[in-house]
């Protein structure tokens, strides 16, 4: 029973939309109206950090091509600051916090009082941290990239708003924990809510993981910019950093997997392919994404070679899930296009709902992740890393993945989302726009992020304004590509000022009705989920044990090895 | 929307077809960047 | 639990093609030596220019080690020193290298030379440079309003160009 819900809040049935495959009783089940009062305020601010995190990401590749200098004394470092923060920060926590929100309060049931009121709290201290950390990149007082590597220091403001916004983040997620646990005492013995579920798994990782980055920015940047120490050991820094960054991409894509697994298969009209699998598979995700953060620093100096081929092998198993993933997909698909009468071998792809955008935007997003998964193999590859590792190739993988696989499913989320939490509809006229939306994104993307991939392997660096390098042929070679990745870009910025027009369009102009949030059923046969699967004090040994192994040695080195620490620099 | 019965006998052909594709996507483009990665010093 | 057999067939495949890539690359690491750049060297960073081999950067011909040349460089916000190496093709030459003040990115471009350099490190990396060319050095880690103007020259010469070799 993954549908089940508690308090669940039956409304009569209205007019639906044509033409899309509604038939039993769950587009009935809707969020709590309080409930969607609070995820919609992440909607805001999700979508608010898209408009302006696009047009700066618009900006960089204008400077980028030579043709264009930024006005007012604007810097382009402090530009790319508001893109990295509000587009891979922002708007991803936001639209996260409030859609795991929605998805506990559809599957498990409302909130308490106190389970929102705890929401809301969360939201307003992310809310003041965000704009706390977004004054002082406007001041130009942290002009450090969303990954604030020490020693360049910025301003303590800044970095005591991104802690606020983790601690919101926390204390939101606790709250979703809190309604999740209620299920399970209230319904002793039966398998959760899949959606809950997940959103719970994706929590627990996110408490375990950003505990690195709070341990980095308490104890190590607050008294160090605020001129309580001196000094700090930067490589220390950067491996807390880092135990925190690569789980935070996990972060990102597990509510895209969410949708994949539960919401795109009733969008088509099908079932859900396994309940067991798709939670062995979050389950793995939980497991396999922190200890794996060294893959992020093989080049560095100050690690041994043993412990950042350990944790490459770990991140090769943080791979496995997501082959479970794909299959997942596909098979879902090949079952709903038989059901519907496709034939052979590929005659079931044509059956899909193509004109679909609730389909449609995230299944673009699915192609993307492949060539993105296959780049992230390589750069995880050990000495390979040496080919990549801070190119633009980079900035071309995770436009692939975090800005299309994972945007581009929020996206698709948010055209059912919005009108659901607001008491509106996804308009025929609508829905072509947000399919435009989404065509021309795979066509800005492929060739920005196509550009930057080849740029990348020519070894262009990444994080880099215009530069000849001294009139460098290499150099003359990675700008010719940079002109492309305007052109790319500049189609991906139309992309996102339509998808903003379908935004708005929902939020305050759409005719009144019944949206549904889809949350599909197990198919008949599915099997049944084990126990085990919701046992989260087992997972959580060998989570604790995993990130024991994969780090206690490497922590340990630098520690017994560090030289002096840093002082502050302000080179901006 | 027919009552499935998700079995092993389930017909998943294009299934099995595209992830093995998905795996040799994999394996050429990691391929060549090893063979690259080999080339340059 | 139940998985479909064609399920069964991809998970194989594909964790053996991940294996089979780990060992590729294991071997090559641990077998072969061909690790990135893992040094445990420690400096202070402050002190950089007094420190030998940084208070005398650039390309030094060394004997009786597995090495022929030791190219010594100091980045610092926004330039490399030396702002050119030359070096004879087919050489084997070991790279040292350190920052003064923030991180800085050693990158060679077009090369496989590409390592991070941090405060308080010394990175170091050992290579037989077999082809030749002009490859631009670039600073690839963000460190500041000059970043995209800091970059050196590697030179790899025809042997008979280079008297000493
Ligand atoms: C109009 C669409 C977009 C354009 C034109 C664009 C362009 C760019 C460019 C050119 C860079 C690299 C600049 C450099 O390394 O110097 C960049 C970096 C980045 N982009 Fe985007 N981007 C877009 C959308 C997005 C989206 C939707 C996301 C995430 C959800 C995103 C996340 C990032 C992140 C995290 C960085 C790294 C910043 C850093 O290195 O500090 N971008 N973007
Ligand atoms: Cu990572
Ligand atoms: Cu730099």
């Amino acid at each position: 029973m993954t549908t089940a819900v508690t308090n669940k809040e039956i409304i009569k049935e209205k007019q639906l939309p044509k033409g899309k495959n509604l038939t039993t009783k769950d587009r009935l089940i809707k969020v709590d109206r309080k409930d969607a009062k609070l995820a919609l305020a992440h909607m805001y601010v999700a979508f608010t950090a898209l408009l302006v995190g696009g047009l700066a990401g618009l900006l960089q590749v204008f400077v980028r091509s030579g043709a264009f200098q930024l006005p007012f004394g604007i810097g382009y470092y402090q530009i790319l600051t508001v893109h990295g923060v509000l587009l891979g920060l922002i708007l991803t926590t936001y639209f996260i916090m409030g859609f795991q929100l929605a998805a506990v309060s559809r599957t498990a049931g409302a909130l308490s009082n106190t389970q929102r009121k705890l929401g809301w709290i969360g939201f307003w201290l992310m809310t003041i941290g965000t704009v706390a950390a977004a004054t002082m990149v406007l001041l130009n007082e942290a002009s450090v990239l969303y990954t604030f590597y020490a020693p360049l220091q910025a301003h303590w403001i800044f970095y005591a708003g991104l802690a606020l916004v983790v601690v919101g983040s926390w204390i939101e997620g606790l709250s979703q924990i809190m309604r999740y646990v209620q299920w399970r005492k209230e319904n002793k013995g039966q398998t959760s809510p899949l959606l809950a579920f997940m959103a719970v798994v994706n929590n627990l990782m996110w408490f375990v993981a950003s505990l690195g980055v709070a341990i980095e920015v308490l104890f190590q940047l607050l008294p160090w910019s605020l001129g309580l120490v001196e000094r700090i050991d930067v490589l220390l820094s950067r491996t807390l950093f880092w135990y925190f960054g690569h789980a935070l991409v996990y972060f990102w894509l597990l509510p895209a997997y969410m949708v994949w697994y539960v919401v795109i298969p009733k969008v088509i009209g099908g079932k859900l392919f396994s309940d067991a699998l798709a939670r062995l598979s979050f389950m793995l995700f939980l497991l396999f994404s922190i200890p794996v953060g060294v893959h992020h620093q093989l080049t560095e100096p100050g690690i041994d070679g043993f412990w950042k081929f350990l944790q490459v092998v770990l991140t090769f198993f943080v791979i496995v899930p997501s082959l479970m993933t794909a299959f997942s997909m596909f098979a879902t698909f090949e079952l709903r296009g038989r059901e519907l009468g496709g034939k052979g071998v590929l005659g079931w792809f044509r059956q899909l709902p193509w004109k679909d955008s609730r389909f449609l935007v995230p299944f673009i997003g699915m192609v993307a992740f492949i060539p993105g998964g296959a780049g992230g193999i390589v750069n995880a590859s050990y000495q390979m890393n040496q080919l990549i590792h801070n190119t633009i190739w980079v900035t071309g993988h995770f436009h692939l993945t975090i800005a299309t696989a994972v945007v581009l499913t929020y996206f698709g989320a948010a055209f059912w989302l919005i009108p659901h939490l607001t008491g509106r509809t996804l308009t025929s006229r609508m829905n072509s726009l947000a399919n435009t939306a989404g065509i021309l994104w795979a066509v800005g993307m492929f060739i920005m992020s196509g550009a930057m991939h080849i740029a990348g392997l020519l070894g262009a660096p990444r994080r880099s304004e215009y530069s000849t390098y001294g009139g460098s042929e290499q150099a003359a070679e990675w700008i010719s590509y940079q002109f492309a990745q305007a052109i790319g870009g500049t189609i991906l910025f139309i992309s996102i000022l339509v998808i903003i027009g379908v935004v708005v369009n929902l939020l305050w102009f759409a005719p009144k009705g019944e949206e549904e949030f889809p949350v599909a059923e197990v198919a008949e046969g599915g099997g049944s989920t084990p126990a085990i699967l919701e046992n989260f004090k087992v997972w959580g040994v060998i989570l604790v044990a995993l990130i024991l192994i994969a780090y206690t040695f490497p922590i340990f080195d630098i520690l017994s090895n560090s030289p002096a620490g840093s002082t502050g620099f302000k080179l901006w | 929307m027919a009552n499935h019965k998700k079995t092993s006998d389930d017909n998943l052909k294009g299934t099995l077809y595209a992830t093995f594709g998905i795996g040799i996507i994999i394996i050429v483009i990691w391929a060549l960047c090893f063979n690259l990665f080999i080339d340059r010093f | 639990m139940h998985i479909h057999k064609y399920e069964k067939w991809w998970l194989v495949f594909g964790t053996s093609t991940l294996i089979i890539f780990l060992i590729i690359i294991g071997v090559s690491a641990f077998h072969a030596g061909a690790h990135p750049n893992n040094s445990k060297w420690t400096i202070d960073y402050e002190k950089v220019d007094e420190i030998a081999p940084f208070d005398n950067p650039g390309v030094h011909k060394v004997e009786g080690k597995d090495w022929d040349y030791e190219v010594v460089l100091v980045a610092s916000a926004f330039s490399y020193t030396p702002m050119e190496i030359e070096v004879p093709v087919g050489s084997k030459v070991r790279f040292v290298a350190t920052t003064k003040d923030v991180i800085h990115g050693f990158e060679v471009a077009g090369t496989n030379i590409n390592m991070m350099l941090e405060p308080g490190y010394v990175s170091e990396l050992v290579t037989t440079v077999d082809k030749a060319g002009e490859f631009t050095i670039v600073c690839n880690e963000y460190c500041g309003i000059g970043h995209a103007m800091m970059y050196s020259t590697l030179k790899v010469v025809d042997a008979d160009d280079n008297s000493s070799h």
